[in-house]
């Protein structure tokens, strides 16, 4: 079927089964919402559809509809998740295994709608499971997967996942959907009572009154647990979809062509099809590149990482985001534990083209780098002087 | 008009337990309290930041023998409306929600989030208990704190006028918007009834006056005595809006008649708040109390 990342999103949903959504539109992410009402309206989904007046009203609702045993699911971007951003971490800190869709977008001001990922990355210790895609496709599969990682057991936290604006939000591409059947095995209805917050008046409890000093950092840590689990849960998850779709996923990093690599490009998002490209067309001349593509973020895949870029002369981290004062923020992450030389480039800020010509260009730089032993903290890339 | 409430129709189950962290002679808790047995144990219990935060203790205790989601400042209607969503597809019309907010997550910070669900007019009750300030961080002017109140942060009285709520509602044109007052618990019991038993869908709205020992200054015995005062002399009116139509309720049906009502510095004189008025501040208000009738009287003809 041809969809555009937002609708494949859309489809995923109703696949998935949601039974509450809660949402208010923004630019890039509203087809993901405009056709899920179209699908609860037509009857083609048994859902509930909240229309809220907010994005901080719209995780609310969420958060609500799944402490009464209802799979929920939003779709934000950019001003409207920062909005929402308190009840973001409510929904990460209370454990309510809501899913989210944030179609990435640059903050203002100035005004932008064009792709940036600081939305998505200003809401990583949140408490939530962040995953990004690299296409249409994947939108569709990550879509049905959040949900069953969501409201796994080992886990019970919420998942968000990032699809790039207008690369993939807007761009229609061929998207394989799933049989009814192959999902309903793979995602079965949420049994409420294995929830952490059940709002049951037969077995009345109060979620959230007063913690003190004394309880607080254990119950934290038992958040910090469910997230040790967490990268056993998603592999499963993906292992499990892989049988039921018959095609390949990514687990928490892909690797492209690293075994042998000198430099390794690490990315997220869309335009890691470009940057595999780019490895594509450096090996014909001669340079051996490789690509990382996180496609998770929460948990951070330390070691996924650092097994894959054991062999590189040079790290590559690209970053379509940034932290003032810090520096691009999976760079900033990754030199925390890459023992390699690392050459962190911020690039695509604003939706500025990425092409796999800078992918090529950003790959020979830090090669360059590694071999003159320069110290530099980060490039911004294609900057205009 | 609301079928009398009487005693007896108050079971003695509780499901509010004594031994909570509320002040002494807090209004917000008895109204819980009764509230919770006129609508039974289906009944789920929203609430935002505020005092009855505090009131529930610490965890891993609760006095609350419902189940109760302690939701974000802003988001109680929003939460209500996504309960009601999940409840409504699971089939559960028989569990109730109630969304229980103090003046500030109602008049202001929830202001948005309350007009959202008032418009979608979702099926639930929602009651702000107004104690006129934000009394949790210990009494911060709202948007509900009445003109010349002293606060902590309007030390020399506010100087703007309280916002109504129940107003606002009104103008989202739902099924039920009241007024009450947790020094006359039967006529609250007997809207939260109404509002609970209305074969009519949608958002139920009663605005309770609390009175506050501790942010208004009066003394813990005084509660019920100050609450008696504030409807009494006509400074707070009990109503019900119900198809279309005002009706007064309780003592306020006796209190159109300025003669009626007791004299108002009666119940400012009981409260430290209100202690450095002038007389020409008290006059003021005994204006803006008669101008509040009078635009009553008129609201009433029209409808």
């Amino acid at each position: 079927m041809l969809l555009t990342g937002n609708h494949a999103v859309a489809y995923g949903v109703r696949d998935a089964a949601a039974e509450v959504i809660a949402a208010y539109p923004i630019t890039p992410q509203t087809q993901i919402v405009e056709k899920l009402a179209e699908f609860v309206e037509k009857g083609q989904m048994r859902a509930r559809y909240v229309r809220v007046e907010s994005e901080h009203s719209a995780m609310a609702a969420c958060i609500a509809a799944e402490a009464c045993g209802a799979r929920s699911f939003t779709a934000t971007s950019s001003q409207g998740l920062l909005y929402m951003s308190e009840v973001v971490f409510w929904a990460g800190l209370g454990r309510f295994p809501v899913t989210m869709a944030v179609v990435t977008r640059t903050l203002a001001p100035p005004w932008s709608i064009w792709n940036e990922h600081t939305d998505i990355l200003s809401q990583r210790d949140a408490g939530w499971v962040i995953m990004m895609c690299e296409n249409a496709q994947e939108a569709y599969d990550t879509a049905i997967q959040a949900f069953r990682i969501a409201e796994d057991e080992r886990l019970l936290q919420p998942v968000m996942y990032g699809l790039d604006a207008f690369t993939i939000s807007h761009t229609a591409e061929e998207v394989d959907l799933l049989e009814k059947g192959d999902v309903e095995g793979y995602l079965p209805p949420l049994d409420p009572k294995k929830l952490r917050v059940y709002m049951d008046p037969e077995s009345p409890g109060t979620f959230g009154n007063l913690v003190g000093p004394d309880m607080m950092m254990e119950m934290r840590h038992s958040i910090k647990e469910a997230f040790e689990r967490a990268r056993e849960v998603i592999k499963g998850a993906v292992k499990e979809y892989e049988r039921i779709s018959g095609r390949r996923q990514a687990g928490l990093i892909e690797e492209y062509k690293c075994r042998d690599a000198e430099v390794v490009i690490v990315t997220m998002g869309a335009s890691s099809g470009d940057a595999k490209d780019a490895v594509d067309a450096l090996r014909e001349r001669g340079v051996r590149a490789g690509l990382v593509r996180l496609r998770v973020i929460r948990p951070l895949p330390r070691e996924e990482i650092l097994e894959a870029v054991k062999g590189a002369k040079v790290v590559a981290t690209v970053d379509r985001d940034y932290s003032f004062g810090y520096g691009g923020i999976l760079g900033g992450e990754l030199a925390g534990f890459v023992k390699n030389t690392m050459c962190r480039f911020v690039a695509g800020l604003g939706g500025r083209d990425l092409t796999p010509e800078d992918f090529q260009g950003i790959a020979l730089k830090a090669l360059d780098v590694a071999e003159k032993g320069e110290e530099r903290e980060e490039f911004w890339w294609g900057l205009k002087r | 008009m609301t079928a009398m409430f009487s005693i007896k129709d108050l079971v003695e189950e509780e499901y509010t337990l004594p031994g909570n962290a509320s002040c002494p002679g807090c209004a917000a808790a008895l109204s819980l309290r009764i509230a919770l047995k006129v609508l039974g144990p289906k009944t789920i219990l929203v609430v935002p930041a505020s005092c009855i935060s505090v009131i529930q203790g610490y965890y891993p205790k609760t006095p609350c023998r419902v189940p109760v989601l302690n939701v974000a400042f802003a988001s109680t209607a929003a939460a209500g409306s996504g309960m009601v969503a999940a409840l409504d597809l699971k089939g559960k019309s028989d569990v109730k929600v109630l969304c229980w907010a103090g003046d500030g997550g109602t008049a202001d910070i929830g202001l948005q989030a309350l007009s959202g669900a008032a418009e979608r007019n979702e099926n639930m009750i929602y009651v702000c208990y107004d104690n006129e300030a934000y009394m949790n961080t210990g009494t911060q002017r709202s948007g509900s704190t009445p003109r010349a109140a002293a606060t902590t942060t309007t030390v020399t009285g506010k100087p703007e006028r309280k916002k109504s709520v129940p107003e606002i509602m009104v103008a989202h044109r739902m099924p039920y918007v009241a007024t009450a007052c947790a020094a006359f618990p039967l006529d609250f019991a007997g809207k939260l009834r109404r509002a609970a038993s209305m074969p009519l869908r949608g958002l139920k709205y009663i605005h309770l006056l609390s009175p506050c020992p501790p942010g208004w200054r009066f003394p813990a015995e005084k509660t019920i005595e100050v609450g008696r005062l504030a409807v009494m002399t006509g400074f707070w009116i009990l109503y019900e809006w119900v198809d279309g139509r005002y009706n007064l309720t309780g003592p306020s049906k006796g209190l159109l008649d300025k003669s009626k009502r007791r004299p108002l510095r009666d119940y400012l004189s009981i409260q430290g708040r209100f202690g450095h008025l002038t007389e020409k501040d008290i006059e003021s208000l005994e204006e803006e109390v008669e101008e509040q009738w009078k635009d009553f009287a008129r609201k009433m003809s029209m409808t």
